[in-house]
């Protein structure tokens, strides 16, 4: 006790000070793995999605000799359409495959040989023949599409290491093996996974709908948000008296920033489908119900931008006689425009990525055909990667995988735009 | 004529009203002695014209869209043969829905006669509707622009006029914000009153046990259907304090060490790459914590001798505690920018280290910010919806462990309102009084949030 009386303070400071450095190194360390955190996360998300996905921009294709004889395929008169259409196409493909392992016998193994390649493979022959009627009654080299546990093997297979043998079993391993052997697999770039739409089938399952269903949905409500959102900022920021009502409609747009996306999925089953008798499943309802979600951030950032515009731009249009209405049109929108346009496009990232309140508005249904316009049923690229996700084959994981990963690249692209739009054509006074 | 071709059709109007309108001003000012002798811009007085052939028709064309399917749905009640207009309410909604299902895909050739007729009536009175929308939308687009067009005069103020159809344009645009949240009061509200009249709001907001199944018969056994909400509001509370537990530290001290300590280079590089995580979209977390993050914790319990359920609130509440990282840390970012730099010259110039000048002087100064902050990030992560969607249970538990599954209120709105299914049944009425719950609760929040952080702004302003 009376020895640390007789301490200065300096030496209180120095008796403490190693202490107080390592605290601080300490609290330094904590903020580095915080953000190290953070960025191992970033990078884990994407080597989990780029490592399950890129396989799936590949496809195993089989390459058979197909009789196209209008015996088996049960055509008699090759000018008929509907014959051509109707044949039966997975006849020949079986026979094929027989032909191509005689030494299969007994029902149930001769089953399973069939399922080497994609059940949709007649479509695809039709589609051939339908091209070019002249190739009945020859004999055609044909890749097939392989079918999805047949596929997830080869791939694995072609890299070493373990190989995933999945649902298949040693005989169709042995039959795999010997088409490898022979030259008769091949792995090309799948192009049925960008123009099909979905399917059952994972090998036939496409993300073209998805995406068409998507770029309409953003359509109605770019075409919508944009337009309502700037009025709206501009009123707010060049017309708006400072009153009780434009209190609460400033109250109103940071609140419903907020609210979530879900909330606003509601809205839209009570009141577009509810009371409007809207369908379900249509990227127009989706739009409008994106647009009510988007608003506020568009609003907010366009609001942003029309600040940014100098009092003396506005003053000096006023001094030469321009009306106001003249004023916002000619000169404040222009000079906010690329602001404005920053806000919409992140605020439609935001929207293209959203999925819940699609889900309630019933764009979850299982839709084939491509839709072609805003008032067909659709879905959107983020409900399928939803649907997909839910789906016990194991080929739709590495299908959802791709799907997250184009869905990234569109809003990676959209980003980079608002960014660049930022720095190249604000201006800054 | 479809109603894309109606909108063109109108548009191209609306484009001859502005020549026409432009083009009498003109006229007119060369008889008075040139474009000086008007009160306003030829252009205006078209705007004018343009305005008076639009709005009218498109108000409506807008009001008959919405109200045309309401009144055939009665006309076709009335049409309907006296035994089925005296069914039940819910009987005959269910047969209406059949006729319109039946007229919309084309079948229907072999029912019963009183629906094929039907639906003739429907498909006739659809046809009426259609032919009689364009006739009368055309007609008042003509009727409204002449009047205009015949009003032009020299003296006629249209520029004023125009300013003020802007002004009044513009305003209705910013009240859609108010309208939106009308609708999502009224929508949420009627339906959950409607639910509230089935199930007592006591049973539902005190009762623990949540099995929205109804018996479909009357004496089905163990489909009574329980609306005890309690099961729901502690999951949710479970996932958002795991994803706070994540992200809070984490985004707090990244905010700390990027505002306080890191070089401009450093700050220029790594706060947009965290932002990217709060860029991706909900659905690929989601995707992420079911088939990435929940099997590696099923795993690691394995090893450690834990039974852990492939579906727990841990790796749920994990991936939504990443995805909230990067919003804790650019809103405390803000903040703690926001402390004025002679609170911290004075600290460190009593001999402090830059630790403690930050630990006792900037963080209490900025508190009030950060825990706005972290409010609002709250409210995130009790609304997000996909990630539990898809990684969470939708078994209702009553647990606090976080290594069982667990359920939130968002799954069980999305559960019990995709696909379809009628409006009056208590099971999707609940998912509407679940959502006026999670309304209340995030508004709540939301306006504690803004409220702390306007109050501390105003503070140092």
């Amino acid at each position: 006790m009376n020895s640390t009386e007789k301490m200065n303070t300096i030496d209180l400071v120095n008796k403490n000070l190693a202490k107080r450095y390592r605290a601080e190194k300490r609290f330094k360390a904590y903020g580095i793995a915080s953000i190290g955190f953070g960025l191992l996360c970033l990078v884990f998300l994407f080597t989990d999605i780029i490592g399950k996905g890129y396989t799936a921009f590949v496809q195993s294709y089989i390459q058979l000799e197909v009789n196209l004889d209008a015996d088996t395929l049960d055509i008699s008169d090759p000018s008929d359409p509907n014959q051509i259409a109707g044949a039966n196409y997975m006849g020949v493909v079986k026979k094929a495959l027989r032909e191509r392992f005689p030494d299969v016998s007994g029902r149930r193994d001769k089953r399973k040989l069939y399922r080497l390649v994609s059940n949709g493979s007649g479509f695809d022959l039709r589609k051939m023949l339908e091209a070019d009627p002249s190739i009945l009654n020859t004999k055609q080299t044909i890749w097939l599409i392989a079918d999805d546990d047949i596929d997830t093997y080869i791939k694995s297979a072609s890299k070493d290491g373990k190989v995933f043998t999945g649902r298949v079993d040693e005989q169709a391993q042995g039959w795999v093996k010997s088409l490898i052997d022979n030259d008769e697999v091949e792995t090309r770039f799948n192009t049925v996974f960008f123009t099909n739409g979905d399917s059952r089938e994972p090998e036939q399952a496409g993300i073209r709908g998805a995406i068409m269903g998507s770029l309409f949905t953003m359509f109605v409500t770019l075409i919508l948000s944009f337009p309502i959102g700037v009025a709206a900022a501009v009123y707010l920021e060049e017309y708006a008296p400072k009153n009780k009502w434009t209190d609460l409609i400033e109250v109103n747009i940071n609140n419903l920033a907020a609210v979530p996306s879900i909330i606003f999925g509601l809205l839209g089953v009570a009141i577009f489908i509810g009371m409007f008798g809207m369908q379900r499943s249509l990227p127009l309802v989706g739009g409008m119900v994106l647009t009510l979600m988007t608003l506020p951030t568009i609003i907010i950032s366009s609001r942003a931008a029309i600040k940014a515009v100098p009092p003396s731009i506005r003053e000096a249009a006023l001094g030469i006689g321009a009306s106001k209405m003249q004023m916002i049109l000619h000169h404040v929108l222009p000079l906010a425009m690329p602001g404005m346009l920053t806000g919409a496009i992140i605020g439609l990232a935001q929207a293209l990525g959203e999925t819940a309140p699609l889900l309630m508005i019933g764009m979850v249904a299982f839709i084939v055909d491509i839709p072609g316009g805003v008032a067909d049923p659709a879905t959107v690229l983020p409900v399928q990667i939803f649907l997909w996700s839910d789906s016990p084959e194991r080929a739709f994981v590495e299908r959802t995988s791709a799907a997250i990963m184009v869905l990234l690249g569109f809003l990676i692209i959209m980003n980079a735009l608002a960014v660049w739009l930022r720095k190249r054509l604000e201006r800054r006074w | 004529m479809d109603t894309s071709t109606l909108f063109a059709f109108l548009a191209l109007l609306m484009a001859g009203a502005f020549m026409l309108g432009r083009g009498r001003s003109l006229a007119q000012a060369s008889n008075a002695g040139g474009v000086r002798a008007l009160n306003s811009l030829p252009s205006y007085y078209g705007m004018l014209t343009l305005l008076w052939c639009g709005i009218p028709s498109l108000a409506v064309l807008g009001a008959w869209i919405i109200f045309d399917d309401l009144i055939i749905h009665q006309l076709l009640i009335q049409s309907l043969p006296e035994e089925i207009r005296n069914l039940e309410s819910t009987e005959l909604s269910l047969r209406i829905n059949t006729i319109e299902n039946m007229a919309a895909s084309g079948m229907g050739a072999n029912a019963e006669p009183y629906i094929q007729n039907a639906i003739a009536t429907l498909e006739r009175l659809q046809k009426t509707s259609g032919y009689a929308l364009t006739g009368v939308a055309l007609l008042v687009a003509v009727m409204t622009g002449l009047w205009g067009w015949t009003r032009i005069q020299p003296q006629l103020k249209a520029r004023n006029q125009v300013e003020n159809a802007f002004k009044i344009i513009l305003l209705g645009c910013s009240c859609l914000a108010i309208l939106t949240t009308v609708g999502i009061v009224l929508s949420v509200l009627f339906e959950s009153i409607r639910f509230f009249s089935m199930i007592p709001i006591t049973d539902f907001v005190f009762g623990s046990e949540w099995s929205p199944q109804m018996a479909i018969r009357a004496d089905q056994v163990g489909g009574s259907g329980a609306f005890g909400a309690i099961p729901l509001f502690v999951g949710t509370m479970l996932i958002s304090l795991i994803a706070m537990i994540v992200a809070v530290p984490a985004g707090l001290m990244a905010a700390i060490y990027l505002s306080e300590y890191a070089s401009s280079r450093v700050r220029s590089w790594v706060k947009p790459a965290l932002e990217i995580l709060a860029g991706i979209p909900t659905v690929v977390y989601g995707f992420f914590a079911a088939l990435t993050v929940a099997p590696m914790i099923r795993d690691t319990g394995g090893v450690l001798g834990l039974s852990v359920s492939s579906e727990s609130a841990l790796a749920a509440g994990l991936v939504m505690g990443i995805m909230i990282i990067p919003f804790v840390s650019s809103l405390s970012d803000d903040v703690i920018n926001a402390v004025p730099q002679s609170l911290r010259d004075g600290s460190l110039g009593l001999g402090s280290t830059q630790s403690e000048t930050i630990r006792q002087v900037v963080i209490p100064a900025a508190l009030p910010g950060i825990v706005g902050g972290i409010l609002l990030a709250v409210s995130r992560a009790i609304g997000e919806t996909m990630i539990v969607v898809m990684a969470a249970s939708l078994a209702a538990n009553l647990t606090a462990n976080p290594l069982e599954p667990v359920t939130t209120v968002t799954v069980q709105i999305v559960t019990l309102l995709v696909g379809d299914q009628e409006f009056d049944s208590p099971k999707t009425l609940a998912a509407f009084a679940l959502g006026l719950m999670l309304f209340i609760v995030t508004l709540g929040l939301n306006f504690l949030a803004l409220h702390v952080v306007k109050k501390y702004r105003e503070q140092y302003d």
